[in-house]
Formats: C-alpha cells, sequence, structure tokens
C-alpha cells in the first residue's frame, strides 16, 4: 500500500459490495466514533464542572431550603437532589440531542453524515451513549454532593433493580432525544427556541423538584400526561426504590411497562423521522444545505 | 456501458422550490466519466456544480433525469454509492474544534467503518503525507484556513475512495496552500489510475493543472465538454503567435507580413508599441492557418532587414473559451443557484 493508500477491489462496485456483518461493523464503528467527542470533551472542558454541576446545584439547593422552611417530610430532600441529577439526562436530552442535528447542519457534519457510508441512526446512538457516558458523571457529581451536604438517607432495598430502572428510563429518554433530532430539524429554523419551550414544562411534568403524586389533584389527565415522559415515569419508579415510604404515582412494575414500551415507540418513531427527514433532504434540497 | 462509468447522467434536471418562481440550477446534464478520469466542471457560481455534485454524492435527488456513480443509482442504490465515494468541499467546518486534528480524522475512519487500530494507522500516514505532523495534537478549531483545508482533505482519503468529489476544494486558501492541495490531488491520483476525480472550480489553473477533461457549465447546462486542449480549438481554430522583432520590417511593413501566403492577419500586439518610437523592439500579433506558415514569416522579416528577438506562441485560456461560449467573463457572476 503506498502513502496514498491503494485500491484493494478490481472494480468500484466489487468494492461496493458489503458483507451483511461488515455492515454491522461498519454501523458499530460509526457509533462508537460519535460518541467519542463527546466523552472526550470531558477532559476538554474543565468548564463544565462550573456550568453544569455548581450551577445546577444552586437550584437543587433552593429546593431543599424551601422543604426545610415548610418543614416537609426528610425524604423530600433526597427527591430533589435526586430529581436534580436526572436533569442532568434531560438537559443532555434537549441540548445535546434535541437540537444537534440542527447544528451540526449548520457546522456542515450532516452532509457528510449522510454521504458516509452508515445509518444515520447509528450517529444518533453514538450521539445517546457519549451523552449518556458523559452526564452520568454530571449526575453523578450531583447526588454525591447533593447526598453528603444535606445528608440525605437512601432506603434502597433492591439496588440491581433501581440500576435496571434507570437504564429502562435511559432508553426512552434518549430515544425521545433521537427522534427530536429529526423533528427539530423539521420544524425549527432556530432550535435553541424549540429546546428552550421543551425545557421548563418536562421541569414540571417530570416532577423533578417535587414527588409527582403531588399533582393528583389535578385529576388523572395529568398522570396520562406524566406517563407520556419517561422523565417522570422514571424518576417516580427510582424514588420508589430509593425511598422507603414513597408513595409512587404507579407501581413499580407498572411504570417499568411503560419505559419499555415508550423505548420501542421513541426508538421506531427516530428511525422512521430519520427516514422521512433523509427522504424530505433529497427531494427538496433543504436540511442539509447550509443555506436553507 | 453506463454501468461501467464512474459517472453517467443523463438528462439530469433539478429544480428548487422558491418564491416567487422555482429556480432551475440543473436544466438537462448529460456527462460521462471514465474510471481514471480526472474531471472538472468549471463555470461561475451559480452555474449548477455544485447542484450536480449533491446529486451525484446522494445528498440531493434529481428532478428529473438518470444518475449513477461506480454503476449505481443515485435515486435507489445511495448505501452502495456512499461506500465508494467521498466528498471534500471548501471552506468546509465539519467536525467538532474540541477535538485534536489527529482525533477528528479517527473519528471520521470510523464513520467509514475502518477497523479502530487501520483507523489511527491511516490518519497517521495522511497527517504524515498532507505535512499536518506539527499539529496532529491541536485542536481543530485553532488550525489556520489552509490547515484546515489539509484536514478535510485528509479527511477525503481516508476511506480510499474510487470516486473522490472535490467542491471548489481551494476556495479562500493562499497561492501556497491552494498549489500544495494540487499537488497532493495529482499524487493521489498517480498512486492509484483506477481512481476518478470530479472537480468542480472556478479556477481556470487549477481546472488545466488537475483535469483531462473538462466541462464549461453555466446556468445548469454543459455548454462545452473536452480535453483543455479541445476547448481552446473551439474557439481558435488558427495558430496565433507573439513575434518581437528590433524593429518594423521595411518594405510595406505589417501589410506585407499579412499578405504572406498562410498569413490570416498581422497587427501591433500592443497598442504602445504602435506608437511608440523610442521602443527598442516591436512586438507583432501574428495568426496563421496553421503553423506551418510560421517559417514564411521568419523568412519576409529577415528579408525586410529586422531582427527576431522573440517568439512565442499564444493559446486561448480557458476563460477566453467561457467568454466565447457565454458572452460573459467569470466576474460577471450571478447566484441563481441559491434561491431566497
Amino acid at each position: 500500500m503506498n502513502r496514498y493508500g491503494s485500491l484493494t477491489a478490481r472494480t468500484a462496485r466489487e468494492a461496493a459490495e458489503w458483507s451483511t456483518g461488515r455492515v454491522i461493523r461498519a454501523n458499530l464503528r460509526a457509533v462508537v466514533g460519535r460518541a467519542y467527542p463527546r466523552v472526550i470533551g470531558l477532559t476538554r472542558e474543565p468548564s463544565w464542572v462550573f456550568f453544569e454541576i455548581l450551577l445546577p446545584f444552586l437550584a437543587v439547593s433552593a429546593f431543599v431550603f424551601v422543604y426545610r422552611a415548610l418543614e416537609a417530610p426528610e425524604e423530600f430532600i433526597g427527591f430533589v437532589v435526586l430529581g436534580g441529577a436526572m436533569t442532568a439526562f434531560w438537559l443532555n436530552v434537549v441540548w445535546m440531542m434535541a437540537a444537534q442535528f440542527y447544528w451540526e447542519k449548520d457546522q456542515g457534519n450532516l452532509e457528510l453524515y449522510f454521504t458516509a457510508p452508515m445509518h444515520l441512526m447509528s450517529i444518533l446512538a453514538g450521539m445517546a451513549i457519549g451523552g449518556l457516558v458523559m452526564t452520568s458523571s454530571r449526575a453523578l457529581a450531583v447526588i454525591g454532593i447533593g447526598s453528603v451536604l444535606y445528608g440525605v438517607t437512601y432506603q434502597i432495598e433492591q439496588p440491581l433493580l433501581l440500576a435496571l430502572v434507570f437504564l429502562l428510563t435511559m432508553i426512552p429518554l434518549y430515544g425521545m432525544g433521537m427522534l427530536f433530532a429529526s423533528l427539530f430539524l423539521l420544524w425549527g429554523r432556530e432550535a435553541f427556541h424549540l429546546a428552550q419551550l421543551l425545557q421548563e414544562p418536562i421541569y414540571f411534568l417530570g416532577g423533578v423538584n417535587f414527588p409527582l403524586g403531588a399533582l393528583r389533584s389535578f385529576g388523572p389527565l395529568i398522570g396520562v400526561v406524566m406517563s407520556t415522559l419517561p422523565l417522570g415515569v422514571g424518576l417516580d419508579a427510582m424514588r420508589q426504590l430509593a425511598f422507603r415510604d414513597m408513595t409512587g404515582v404507579l407501581p413499580v412494575g407498572i411504570e417499568m411497562a411503560i419505559l419499555v414500551a415508550m423505548g420501542v415507540v421513541f426508538i421506531i418513531g427516530a428511525r422512521l423521522a430519520l427516514g422521512y427527514l433523509e427522504h424530505l433532504a433529497r427531494k427538496e434540497g433543504r436540511l442539509t444545505l447550509r443555506w436553507q | 456501458m453506463p454501468d461501467d462509468l464512474a459517472i453517467h447522467a443523463r438528462g439530469v434536471t433539478r429544480v428548487y422550490k422558491a418564491k416567487p418562481n422555482p429556480v432551475t440550477a440543473l436544466g438537462g446534464v448529460d456527462l460521462d466519466v471514465q474510471p481514471g478520469d480526472y474531471f472538472g466542471l468549471l463555470g461561475p457560481n451559480g452555474a449548477g456544480k455544485t447542484t450536480l455534485i449533491k446529486i451525484l454524492t446522494t445528498l440531493l435527488l434529481p428532478t428529473s433525469g438518470e444518475a449513477k456513480v461506480a454503476g449505481f443509482d443515485v435515486v435507489r442504490e445511495t448505501a452502495k454509492i456512499r461506500r465508494v465515494i467521498n466528498m471534500v468541499s471548501g471552506g468546509e467546518q465539519s467536525g467538532y474544534g474540541l477535538l485534536t486534528l489527529r482525533e477528528q480524522l479517527w473519528m471520521f475512519s470510523q464513520f467509514y467503518g475502518m477497523p479502530i487500530a487501520d483507523g489511527w494507522r491511516r490518519v497517521d500516514e495522511l497527517i504524515e503525507i498532507t505535512g499536518l505532523t506539527e499539529q496532529k495534537d491541536q485542536k481543530v478549531r485553532t488550525l489556520s484556513t489552509g490547515q484546515r483545508q489539509k484536514l478535510n482533505f485528509a479527511r477525503g482519503l481516508l476511506n480510499d475512495p474510487w470516486v473522490l468529489f472535490l467542491d471548489e476544494p481551494t476556495l479562500g486558501l493562499d497561492v501556497a496552500a491552494a498549489r500544495d492541495l494540487r499537488e497532493h490531488t495529482l499524487a493521489w491520483k498517480a498512486a492509484a489510475p483506477g481512481r476518478t476525480l470530479l472537480l468542480t472550480t472556478h479556477y481556470m489553473v487549477e481546472a488545466e493543472q488537475l483535469c483531462d477533461r473538462i466541462a464549461i457549465v453555466d446556468r445548469g447546462k454543459i455548454l462545452a465538454l473536452g480535453t483543455p486542449e479541445e476547448l481552446r480549438r473551439r474557439v481558435q481554430a488558427e495558430s496565433i503567435f507573439r513575434i518581437e522583432l528590433d524593429q518594423l520590417p521595411q518594405n510595406g511593413g505589417l501589410a506585407a507580413i499579412g499578405d504572406l501566403p498562410g498569413v490570416l492577419s498581422a497587427v501591433h500586439a500592443d497598442e504602445d508599441s504602435a506608437d511608440s518610437a523610442s521602443s527598442d523592439r516591436v512586438a507583432l500579433k501574428v495568426a496563421l492557418a496553421d503553423d506551418s506558415a510560421l517559417t514564411n514569416v521568419v523568412t519576409a522579416v529577415a528579408e525586410r532587414g529586422s531582427h527576431l528577438v522573440g517568439l512565442a506562441k499564444s493559446e486561448p485560456s480557458l476563460e477566453d473559451v467561457f467568454v466565447e461560449l457565454v458572452g460573459r467573463g467569470f466576474g460577471d457572476e450571478h447566484d441563481e443557484e441559491q434561491p431566497s
């Protein structure tokens, strides 16, 4: 092989024939490739410690002091700390998943993704896995600092089940981000505003800073809306497993089933939206073109 | 056979929806590029060059017509096309600024499906080839425009593409960086003759230096296609020489030269020299039916007391060809490819 590379197949047509195994391997490598900048970003931008741990922690602290002033049960402090940690994932999904394709288009990356020999779902999966790894460290930091500082006591009887619920929450949560990545690009010219639009309602409906059971007084509609959001369902189930006296909106088993169903729906939805996005991009000449 | 061609296009059109009227970016392009060809699309901004590249790289669907790359249909067989192509655009800002140059290339190697270790090895080879060794651990966002474009070029070679699309690759580069990039492109070609290049440019020199064949494109149509020599011949059938003499020929002067057999015309080459009595030499522009008539001219000049001090054949540039075909120069550009 000379320095400029060499052609290993006899013809281009021969080179284009890939086995199913090679296609799968190529897509898995694309997942790793796209996850890489997210993971490596942890070591490159130390400012994240300030912006993504200390600043969000101030919001957590505010609620802690409100609950203490109101002499709320001590579990509420734990609810808020856990909610604060899960907030990091939601922020990651809305800013670094949902809005990402929009920014990738601006940079010209989207064109290169389209012309590369892998499925765009691999790019989304890479973004999700990289984001999950990156955000887990931030979430753990919030839990660690919050628990020590405010003396949170957890009563975890089934740690493996808690870990499973966490994973089951992440699948639909990031699946939703994968779906929104295409939808943001299809709907909006300004991803920033769409991300902002989603941020606060999800904080509320996800019960980030209070137990969702408090919304029962609003009737069943709130429960229905909440149960379409992975963050709310997952957080409610995790709180039940982390704090013995917590009464959830639904039993943990049912919430797990909802999370599984949501995971399937969001991943399939993301796949379909991506297919539609690519079709529209090629047909109308928009989306991949920077000036559109 | 279209399937044996590197690129095949028949009647390819592309119309963009736009207000108040749709914009026709391509108006029926026919094109065949053989494997191993270095092919140039030469034309001003808005000519439709980039639209054609986007169709061939599967980013856009043609509104009508048929296009194939490596024998695969751009509408239905996108996955196969993407395995054998790559694309580099001028001014490209792809990738992520927080990565180092080496990491960025490796990341893209993963998008092209290269095994992890092979990816790093190939990245290091390309870094060395493109002269980016000193910058390899530098963050991408700190690179200069020229270094950035070298990085983009290296990315384009990562997967050893069979068909490489270069869309205005030297746009915004200084002279040295542009020349460097052209040299790499030629070396890449020499390394494996089966490789095909489709280059879009509005730089005449670049097209002439890199391309075996050139299509001159304007307003979505191919106006002329051929080797650079063939294109020049289209606008200039005669041979034109610039002849420098120590003085004007005696006994009839220019008119006598113009009347020689095989000479179509003879005029002063520079307006200045026609009037300048103090000039120590005169330059003539002599058009000949063919090169053989030059002997008559040289002999006649000597017989009339003049001495030949310079002789050069004057070739039309590709810009002359463009002006001849379109009726305007590259400077009179329009932007109809980008609807508002």
